[in-house]
């Protein structure tokens, strides 16, 4: 894209081009809020253009998406409960992004660390609520940890793509938890909808004082925190990204590029384990098929609308919370099906590959110095 | 009594009819992928496309009355799917494999979003042809009523296979995949010969799903595919790219995927959840021992980003 001088944006850029060191330093930042910004603002406009084919009012649309997502604080209190998996899904598919792997199994090692974590419950009824809490967290990053790690390994030394075989070890996930629910591990009085047993009122993680959000948003929130660090920060977390950026001159220099592998992989599962504990030691109160809600899908579109940076995950993971939370809103006030989220997830994630393409072609942002 | 007098002979014999039945949308999707990845590039959308073709056509089909023109519009829809993918793709720096993932859950989501009211109503199905009038063993005869979809499936591989390796639109989409290099200097776009091979990938997924819901299972529900349309671009992967070895797999995966209803028929009920997973275990299995890290796999498009 050629820079005009009549084009309006760069009339915009004039005023911080006055200091050229601005625009340098913090150029790079602002097209990382932009850009995802404008591709945004370009799905939820399409999105209202594809519900006014239905006769729908786009007005209306976005006014009850507001609404039902941050209009009250019982929608605010829905947002950060469904934003709690969210974040720790999205962080399955950031972290090893690190690495320049595309993971896309969080789906299943959350059902795999909520199968483990209930396992763990229902082993030991004896314990103090405390005990039975951590033996469940623990639970859920082995879990969910070993079940990407596989999906690692098979990668480092297999040469099996990761992307694949991540997906296929979400229904092979689904498919074990369906097996032990119906059987070893179903509890006879599940009728209707085969669960397993209850791991009792008393082991529930609860809410945060004075409100409905459970704290499993503190857990999304620590852990998010914790990979920033982690890979910014730290020793690991660099050798972790120059490894991702030329895996050639990570081995130069003497890295050890499989054992980074597996280990970003096991903490990526680890977090989405956590998110499956949490919605079982939260929400659910036991496994069944009801944890397959698709927040591991969910977590994909995050982890690339915040370009797998682990804090830009919060702000991304609240914002598609809010979508997910007004989809009922959006069913009772204007008629549309529950699967209108689904689609307009789709579109945003569809904007936001293609706005990839904009990167460092936004001519104010050049700063001309 | 037919059943006493067969035993367990049920079981391969349902194996063996469930193989020709679920392999088709196997065949559709993996033979479409292959002529996409040839060109260089991976569609891991095909999911959403398997879906969405399935939607299409269980709609059209309800409204018109005739199935073929159910089949038609899912191609339609699957060739505007790939479209779609191949339009972003040719937007520099963007990545093909994230592009599938949005696709898979755009395609999925829409389907979801426009089958809504398809749920209830009954479309007109695909005929079948049967094969089976000489036995009087209603198994048997149940095995070899055989879809047309499959027949024209059957013959489209050794025709892919030819084309491949003898037309000119074979060798230009073999030259756009191993060097796009090439390509250029002979004068060809590589995006506009990739364009097309992901909308005819895309055009075959979406038959594939009309099969799905238009002949077996033969209804629309949101829990129609799982997971078929990514079973079937990792067998392209172990099929070498090769559509003969495409319909081999897709056979072998069909018979995986048949075992776990035709065990449940003879009273073998325990792990049928870990035999309905039997297709993703065993594609997993197979890329385990085919793959190597030390070098790309043989037959591999050169220009491929899953394989460099």
């Amino acid at each position: 894209m050629t820079t005009g001088s009549a084009d309006p944006v760069e009339a915009v850029g004039v005023a911080p081009a006055a200091d050229p060191g601005f625009l340098q330093r913090y150029g790079a930042t602002i097209e990382y809020i932009l850009i995802p910004g404008a591709a945004l603002v370009g799905a939820l406009a399409t999105f209202g253009l594809f519900v006014a084919l239905f006769g729908k009012n786009p007005l209306d649309l976005y006014f009850y998406m507001y609404q039902g997502a941050f209009g009250t604080w019982f929608s605010w209190q829905n947002t950060l409960t469904r934003a709690a998996p969210l974040i720790l899904t999205a962080l399955c598919t950031a972290l090893p992004a690190q690495l320049g792997m595309v993971i896309i199994g969080g789906e299943g090692a959350l059902l795999i660390g909520a199968l483990s974590a209930t396992s763990v419950a229902l082993a030991m009824p004896w314990a103090s609520p405390l005990v039975v809490q951590t033996a469940m967290v623990c639970a859920g990053v082995i879990g969910g940890g070993l079940w990407i790690t596989l999906a690692g390994a098979l990668r480092q030394y297999r040469g099996v793509n990761e992307t694949i075989s991540s997906l296929l070890l979400v229904y092979i996930g689904l498919a074990v938890l369906n097996h032990l629910v119906e059987g070893a591990m179903r509890d006879p009085a599940s009728l209707n909808k085969p669960s397993t047993r209850e791991i009792g009122a008393a082991n529930m993680i609860g809410s945060i004082p004075g409100t409905d959000v459970h704290w499993g948003l503190a857990f999304g929130l620590v852990a998010a925190f914790a990979s920033y660090i982690l890979i910014y920060h730290t020793v690991f977390g660099f050798s972790a990204r120059v490894a991702g950026g030329n895996i050639r001159a990570a081995k130069i220099v003497g890295l050890g590029v499989n054992k980074l592998i597996l280990m970003i992989c096991f903490l990526a599962g680890g977090a989405a384990g956590i998110a499956g504990m949490v919605e079982v030691a939260a929400v659910q109160g036991r496994t069944n098929a009801n944890l397959a809600a698709g927040y591991g899908f969910t977590g994909i579109l995050v982890a690339f609308l915040a370009r797998h940076n682990p804090l830009a995950i919060i702000p991304v993971a609240i914002l598609l919370g809010g979508i997910s939370a007004s989809g009922g809103l959006l069913q009772r006030r204007l008629g549309l099906p529950d699967a209108s989220v689904l689609v307009l997830q789709g579109i945003i994630f569809v904007f936001v590959l293609a706005s990839d393409a904009l990167y460092g072609r936004i001519g104010f942002l050049k700063g001309k110095s | 009594m037919s059943d006493g007098s067969l035993g367990l002979w049920t079981v391969p014999l349902a194996v063996f009819g469930g193989a020709i039945r679920v392999s088709t949308p196997f065949l559709f999707v993996s033979l479409g992928e292959c002529i996409t990845e040839r060109s260089g590039r991976i569609n891991l959308g095909l999911e959403g496309t398997l879906v969405m073709g399935a939607m299409s056509a269980y709609g059209i089909s309800y409204l018109s009355g005739s199935p073929w023109l159910g089949v038609l519009a899912a191609g339609i829809a699957g060739a505007m799917l790939g479209a779609l993918h191949a339009g972003i793709c040719s937007l520099p720096r963007v990545n093909d494999i994230a592009v599938g993932i949005a696709l898979m859950l755009f395609g999925t989501g829409l389907a979801f979003y426009l089958g809504k009211p398809l749920i209830e109503p009954t479309a007109a199905r695909l005929p079948a042809i049967d094969f089976g009038w000489w036995s009087d063993v209603p198994q048997v005869r149940a095995a070899l009523r055989i879809n047309v979809l499959f027949l024209i499936g059957l013959a489209l591989a050794p025709i892919l296979y030819w084309a491949f390796k003898t037309t000119r639109w074979g060798l230009l989409i073999r030259t756009a995949g191993e060097s796009s290099d090439a390509a250029r200097a002979m004068g060809y776009s590589v995006l506009a010969i990739r364009l097309r091979a992901t909308m005819v990938g895309g055009f075959l997924s979406g038959i594939g799903g009309s099969f799905l819901s238009l002949f077996y299972p033969g209804s629309w529900n949101e829990g129609l595919s799982s997971g078929q349309g990514i079973t079937a671009v990792a067998l392209v992967i172990f099929a070498r790219w090769d559509p003969m070895l495409c319909l081999w797999a897709s056979l072998a995966f069909g018979g995986a995927a048949a075992l776990g209803p035709a065990l449940q028929s003879v009273g073998v009920t325990s792990g049928y959840h870990l035999f309905n997973a039997a297709p993703y275990i065993l594609t997993l299995a197979i890329m385990i021992i085919t793959c190597s890290p030390k070098r790309t796999l043989t037959g591999a498009p050169a220009e491929l980003s899953i394989t460099r």
